[in-house]
């Protein structure tokens, strides 16, 4: 082979090879994207019914009960609530008026099963996704409040 | 007074690296020989000021002086010793300064171990690195100082997140620091050797060793981070793909390209463009890296805190370092042209597919990585990429990279022919295939994925021992083989040997959520638990609920677990601590959840693991490393001599 067919070669291949896992990158990327909604955006109907997504906001006081390893409790961003069901242990931060993340899905009875609870890691520390719920919260609020 | 000084001392430095920088650029463009020779005293002057900032930082934790607000935020009297020393770089600024103080190290190295350099290229290297700290200076002088006073001084301290509480913090993050400012070293190399407008194999070979020794110390950094996160965090979890632990992937990644783009460059002449492009790469991915972590815009327990003004700074300083790299490498890549042709079946082609692959991998994470915050940060909604979307992405592209890494190091530089390579490594990739796939029958459930990854793991092992016996039967000497080439086979081996514990751990795991009461029991994966007894214990700043479980095995006893669930005094926070029992083919966990007090006997909520193999998987990176130190020490680094041409090697060492 000429040096030039050879380079040719190699570039074909290497652009193949890239194709390859530019098709395997996108394709598992838009089936794994997980979109977050905040209780109000879940009660106005906008959360999708068979996919799994990501509700924030704090854990409303009072509302976390435990029967063995299933707990339920209610995120709400303090004008919307969800409730919500966990099944596992939960993260050691995990309280009553602090802020969490959870990811799940609908249950045929249109309540939230969470999966899975994410963890902040410091007591200080808000997860920026529950607090851009409550923000958004406090915003519409305000601007009820004015009308 | 003494954090007086350390702040004092910040600024001196900042003003020495400014003169450094400018001087050294300067000085190596007009050819001036006595600005040149300040290039080394300046950066040794500059790694003193460092130490005795980090020294006096470190004095005011130890003496618990929280007039200073950033030991007040982050120590507190009852902290026990080596975590008030430690804690230092438990926060954004202190992680700042040691930040530096890891770059003025790299810098005092490069200037104690660059004898056979020509001064020109010393003084530009350390000018590019003191330009770095130049900025990182400014970052924390301008958002980060550690060293600012309050006014009011708090009778105690905050205390430190508990989480870090852990010997962990002690070796994980500095050693991480050290990769992630390495990169910094072949960083510098590069962009001297486009001021120079040569880049021969000289250049290579002095920047080889450098850029193993970053790549080395990442990995470990990388492997400690997951070993911490595994046994600290209580999920059981090694890896995450959270976004974090992606930002110190990626200079990984990319900078495995480099060291082996490097090795072509060094032995062929070739692919110039290309290592000088991965070098800029990495430590963009680097700053990219500080960026992610440091800017608040990520949950995170690495992420401290949030300033916006910190994340701007940040990525102001990112854009001029990519920015300027990236210009001068398209004014001056013209210089550095590759010569040279190789056959399609050649240890370069192997080397470049295995390359294109690595940074196929870092872009495919990148993208999964980066992608929720600029969705963010227009304003289109708010997302995330989930562990599955890189799980499927990673694998896929890494196993075509195990298996062209095998015929790489077989390949011939320049030429080779398919039947020769089939010939020699044919018969042990038979044999291979068979071990591999009749090994998951011992181990579970069949499938074909454990198969396929299994079969590359034995075919590296055994072809790289085939490789080392022909080599010992051809030399009479074995002290005459190179370090390099030792090096090489063992770090290929410790891929093997992390792929093994990755591919057992995500096919036969097992793990259960249980409540259990005392006396209860709960069976995994042949292992019984019985939970014998909890009782509360004190710590030196906190208490404890102990946990007493005893493991056993077809009746046999074989010790008892203690788990704890700990609550902090300072911040009533609760902590999860495991205890493992850990052998070399299985882990087996538990961690104590919250006491359940629905019913009137006393329970707990209690997770158990089963986890083969999962040791092996840091076993295996800390073998990489130190396969990558054999090469890095290599005795051809160190010689004096400077070869122009290139050496063409005879299939020995890469």
């Amino acid at each position: 082979m000429k040096p030039r067919h050879k380079r040719a070669a190699i570039i074909i291949g290497a652009l193949a090879a890239l194709g390859i896992a530019a098709y395997f990158v996108l394709n598992a990327f838009q089936s794994n994207l997980v979109f977050f909604f905040s209780p109000t955006q879940v009660a106005a109907g906008e959360a999708p019914k068979n996919r799994t997504f990501r509700i924030g906001g704090l854990v409303k006081e009072g509302s976390v009960k435990r029967d063995n390893l299933t707990v339920s409790f209610v995120v709400t961003d303090t004008s919307k609530d969800v409730p919500t069901t966990y099944t596992g242990i939960l993260p050691d931060l995990f309280k009553e008026g602090k802020g969490v993340v959870a990811q799940g899905k609908f249950d045929a009875d249109g309540k939230f099963v969470a999966t899975e609870v994410l963890a902040k890691h410091d007591e200080n520390y808000m997860p920026p996704e529950a607090k851009a719920a409550l923000d958004q919260a406090q915003i519409q609020k305000t601007i009820k409040s004015l009308k | 007074m003494i954090p007086e000084i350390g702040h004092f001392a910040l600024i001196l430095a900042l003003f020495v690296a400014l003169a450094l920088g400018t001087l050294g650029v300067i000085g190596g463009q007009q050819g001036r020989a006595d600005w040149m020779a300040l290039a080394r005293p300046g950066a040794q002057a500059l790694w003193l000021l460092a130490v005795i900032s980090f020294g006096c930082l470190t004095y005011a934790f130890f003496t618990n002086d929280f007039s200073v607000s950033y030991v007040a935020q982050h120590s507190n009297t009852k902290l026990p010793d080596i975590y008030r020393i430690a804690g230092v770089w438990g926060g954004h600024e202190g992680s700042l300064l040691l930040w530096f103080l890891m770059l003025c190290t790299w810098m005092m190295a490069v200037s104690l171990f660059s004898q056979q350099l020509p001064d020109v290229m010393v003084s530009r290297v350390l000018a590019v690195l003191a330009l770095v700290a130049v900025g990182f200076l400014l970052f924390m002088l301008i958002t980060s100082n550690p060293f600012l006073r309050l006014s009011e001084i708090p009778a105690e301290g905050r205390d430190l997140n508990p989480l870090l509480q852990d010997p962990g913090l002690v070796f994980h993050p500095p050693m991480l620091y050290m990769g992630y400012v390495g990169m910094a070293v072949p960083f510098a190399f590069s962009i001297a050797a486009l001021l120079n407008g040569r880049l021969d194999a000289a250049w290579a070979r002095w920047t080889r060793p450098w850029a193993t020794a970053a790549w080395i110390c990442l990995t470990i950094g990388i492997a400690m981070g997951s070993w911490w996160a595994y046994y600290e965090l209580g999920w059981g979890g090694w890896w995450f793909w959270d976004p974090v632990e992606n930002a110190s992937f990626l200079p990984w990644l990319v900078g495995s390209a480099l060291i082996h783009s490097l090795a072509v460059t060094e032995k062929r002449g070739l692919f110039r463009s290309w290592t000088i492009m991965l070098s800029i790469i990495g430590f963009s991915l680097s700053l990219l890296g500080t960026f992610l972590v440091r800017s608040g815009v990520l949950t995170s327990v690495h992420a401290f805190a949030t300033d916006p003004k910190r994340g701007v700074f940040i990525l102001l300083f990112l854009a001029a370092v990519v920015g300027g790299s990236l210009t001068l490498f398209a004014a001056r890549s013209g210089k550095v042209r590759s010569g040279g042709a190789f056959a399609l079946v050649s240890r370069e082609t192997f080397l470049l597919i295995n390359n294109v692959l690595l940074t196929t991998a870092a872009a495919a994470v990148l993208l999964g990585t980066l992608y929720p915050l600029i969705v963010d940060a227009l304003n289109l909604g708010k997302l995330s990429v989930g562990p599955p979307y890189f799980n499927a992405v990673f694998a896929p592209i890494m196993l075509p990279v195990l298996f062209f890494m095998v015929v790489g190091s077989f390949a011939r530089w320049k030429n080779d022919s398919v039947a020769e390579l089939s010939k020699k490594l044919g018969p042990v990739a038979a044999v291979s295939v068979l071990l591999g796939c009749s090994a998951p029958f011992l181990a579970g459930p069949w499938s074909w994925l454990v198969a396929l990854s299994l079969s590359l793991v034995f075919w590296i092992v055994l072809t790289s021992l085939q490789h080392i016996y022909r080599q010992l039967k051809n030399t009479t000497n074995w002290k005459v083989i190179p370090l390099a080439y030792w090096g090489m086979h063992m770090a290929h081996i410790g891929i093997a040997i992390c792929v093994v514990g990755i591919t057992m751990v995500k096919a036969y795991e097992n793990e259960k959520d249980v409540r259990m009461a005392i006396g209860d029991t709960v069976e995994v994966a042949g292992y019984t638990f019985r939970l014998t007894n909890i009782s509360e214990v004190p710590g030196p700043n906190y208490t404890a609920d102990r946990g007493i479980v005893e493991l056993s095995k077809d009746g046999k006893v074989l010790r008892t677990l203690e788990p704890e669930k700990r609550t902090y005094f300072s911040s009533s926070m609760p902590m999860t601590e495991t205890a493992i029992d850990s052998k070399l083919t299985r882990d087996v966990y538990v961690a104590l959840g919250e006491r359940l007090t629905d019913s009137s006997t006393p329970a707990w909520a209690m997770r158990v693991y089963y986890k083969p193999f999962v040791t092996w998987i840091w076993g295996g990176c800390l073998l990489m490393a130190l396969g990558g130190a054999l090469a890095a020490l290599d005795r051809r680094y160190r010689r004096k001599a400077v070869a122009t041409v290139p050496t063409h090697a005879k299939g020995v060492a890469v």
